[in-house]
């Protein structure tokens, strides 16, 4: 992303806006300018803000007199009152930036938006985690932080070494150089995302273990760490995860359920478990 | 859309203890096709699960690929800084929705989030639907509406370099765009116009709302943490800094 000189008048509006703080009125130049080591083409202030189209010279005039006379200035906060912001095209590496930080942008890998990943998000059509086995989302860079792939990497090469599955529909796994080491390709191991999701299947009874290594392997790195754990309901909606969540420390309050209303509706696709009998079938199970 | 998953509110920090007031305004329902599954006409699928969830008083909805019901203006003229209503738009998402993509639903009543299962069960549209909420209410509202749970994603909370989040307040906020689209000192900049009375906390809301991509920031949730932020009242508390799913730092 950059900032067209010519038209930003250095209201400032985008500054706060910006979730990698990556933008900066210059006072050499008095005109908001990105640090694009810091951006991450997420294009939060191209596409959030709203835009008006003033002629910048007659909004630079007046701000200067109303800077010299001291007045308070009250603007709605989420406009750019020039239009100033200018998408760049991007290249590779850089393009990566952009898939992995607007969520508004499918990933070619998946086809899906957001982050990317489907998780147990389309379980009850897909079968992806099946009872007995647990499925770990670790995100990197969320909340507002970023991470580099150089980061992600040392992860993913701790858990490599464990010999865990990395799922194969994941924009992450689809970078990876060697999926069974765990390494990322070396083209973008310095490359900055708003967030990028490991996704990994373990048998259920390993969950202690994996979380503990990431615990670890996060104390290492140069960003924040968000840690998911799912994995598949007994046929009356019982689960055994959130007991052994507990009694490793963790506080289980908040989550995702798939209510299991999915099935299957292509004609010709199959169906794992009973997601072809729709959710009638399981609404008998559970009574 | 991990982006429901990682909500803060105080539990991050504090635990579930008497003490920690629970979060009882924040229930999203979204709906997610499967490639080759079960996504043929899944733009239809996806207007009928948003036309149904408007007979029950959502306070957002959205969809992932254009926005939630209120959206960035492209064309504003100066007189908007005087007369810009925050109103929602609910049939520009619908028409939005143009293909793949995933549809949420916000409420902040449970009575809502549990009459919109109790259609979504009866409507039987096809797709993948999935509750982002604490787990207790989830559960019980998928007992309530007779089915079993089919699967369960447990957020553990975050750890790594803590001291890099902003405080308790600000990513309550923040993180109700889990996308990251709200940023947080976009948010910290609402509370402060909020406090100083440049804004209330509506207008701030609806502010924020604009910058998620997907629709499931929580407006009458953000709504009451300005007002306490304004107020004085006890809301969220307790340094981000603790912010690891409660388990013990070593």
């Amino acid at each position: 992303m950059r900032i067209d000189p010519k038209k930003c008048v250095g209201c400032a509006n985008c500054v706060p806006v910006c979730p990698m703080g990556a933008i900066a009125v210059s006072p050499a130049l008095n005109r908001a300018v990105v640090d694009a080591d810091a951006c991450v083409e997420c294009f939060t202030c191209f596409r959030g803000m709203s835009k008006e189209h003033l002629n910048p010279t007659f909004v630079r005039a007046v701000r200067r007199v109303a800077k010299w006379a001291r007045f308070r200035f009250d603007p709605e906060p989420d406009v750019c009152p020039t239009d100033a912001l200018a998408p760049e095209e991007l290249t590779w590496p850089r393009i990566v930036r952009r898939a992995f930080s607007d969520p508004q942008v499918p990933h070619e890998s998946t086809g899906i938006h957001g982050r990317g990943t489907a998780e147990v998000k389309t379980n009850d059509v897909t079968g992806r985690v099946k009872e007995g086995e647990a499925g770990c989302v670790i995100e990197f860079g969320r909340p507002g932080v970023g991470a580099r792939f150089r980061d992600i990497e040392r992860m993913t090469r701790a858990l490599a070494a464990l010999g865990v599955f990395f799922e194969p529909m994941n924009p992450v796994t689809t970078l990876m150089a060697d999926a069974k080491a765990g390494t990322i390709r070396s083209d973008i191991l310095d490359e900055k995302v708003l967030s990028a999701i490991v996704e990994i299947k373990v048998p259920f009874e390993r969950v202690p273990e994996v979380l503990a290594k990431v615990r670890e392997v996060s104390r290492t790195l140069d960003t924040v760490v968000a840690v998911g754990v799912s994995t598949r309901c007994h046929p009356d909606g019982n689960e055994p995860l959130r007991a052994l969540l507990e009694r490793e420390g963790y506080v289980a309050y908040r989550g995702k359920t798939n209510l299991g209303l999915g099935r299957v509706t292509v004609p010709g696709a199959k169906a794992p478990e009973a997601a072809a009998a729709g959710p009638a079938a399981r609404v008998r199970e559970a009574t | 859309m991990t982006n429901t998953l990682h909500r803060y509110s105080e539990h991050y920090a504090r635990g579930t203890g008497d003490d920690v007031r629970p979060v009882t305004d924040d229930y999203i329902v979204f709906a997610m096709a499967s490639k080759g599954v079960n996504d043929d006409a899944v733009a239809e699928k996806y207007r009928a699960f948003l036309r149904l969830a408007l007979k029950f008083q959502p306070v957002n909805i959205g969809d992932a690929t254009h926005g939630g019901w209120l959206r960035p203006k492209r064309d504003l003229t100066p007189t908007n800084h005087w007369t810009r209503a925050h109103v929602p738009d609910p049939e520009a998402v619908l028409k939005g929705i143009d293909g793949p993509s995933t549809v949420a639903a916000v409420f902040d009543r449970y009575e809502n989030m549990k009459a919109f299962v109790d259609a979504l069960v009866e409507a039987d549209i096809g797709v993948s639907v999935n509750i982002a909420a604490p787990m207790d209410s989830a559960h019980r509202c998928c007992k309530d509406a007779g089915i079993a749970r089919h699967s369960v994603e447990y957020s553990l909370g975050f750890q790594g370099r803590l001291d890099k989040l902003p405080e308790a307040r600000t990513l309550e906020l923040s993180t109700m765009c889990g996308h990251g689209m709200v940023s947080a000192s976009f948010a910290r900049k609402m509370l402060d116009w909020v406090k100083e009375n440049r804004r209330t906390p509506a207008e701030a809301a609806a502010y924020m709302a604009r910058f998620c991509s997907c629709g499931v920031f929580n407006v009458k949730r953000a709504e009451r943490l300005l007002e306490e932020a304004r107020s004085g009242a006890s809301g969220a508390s307790g340094a981000a800094q603790k912010a690891d799913g409660g388990k013990p730092s070593r």
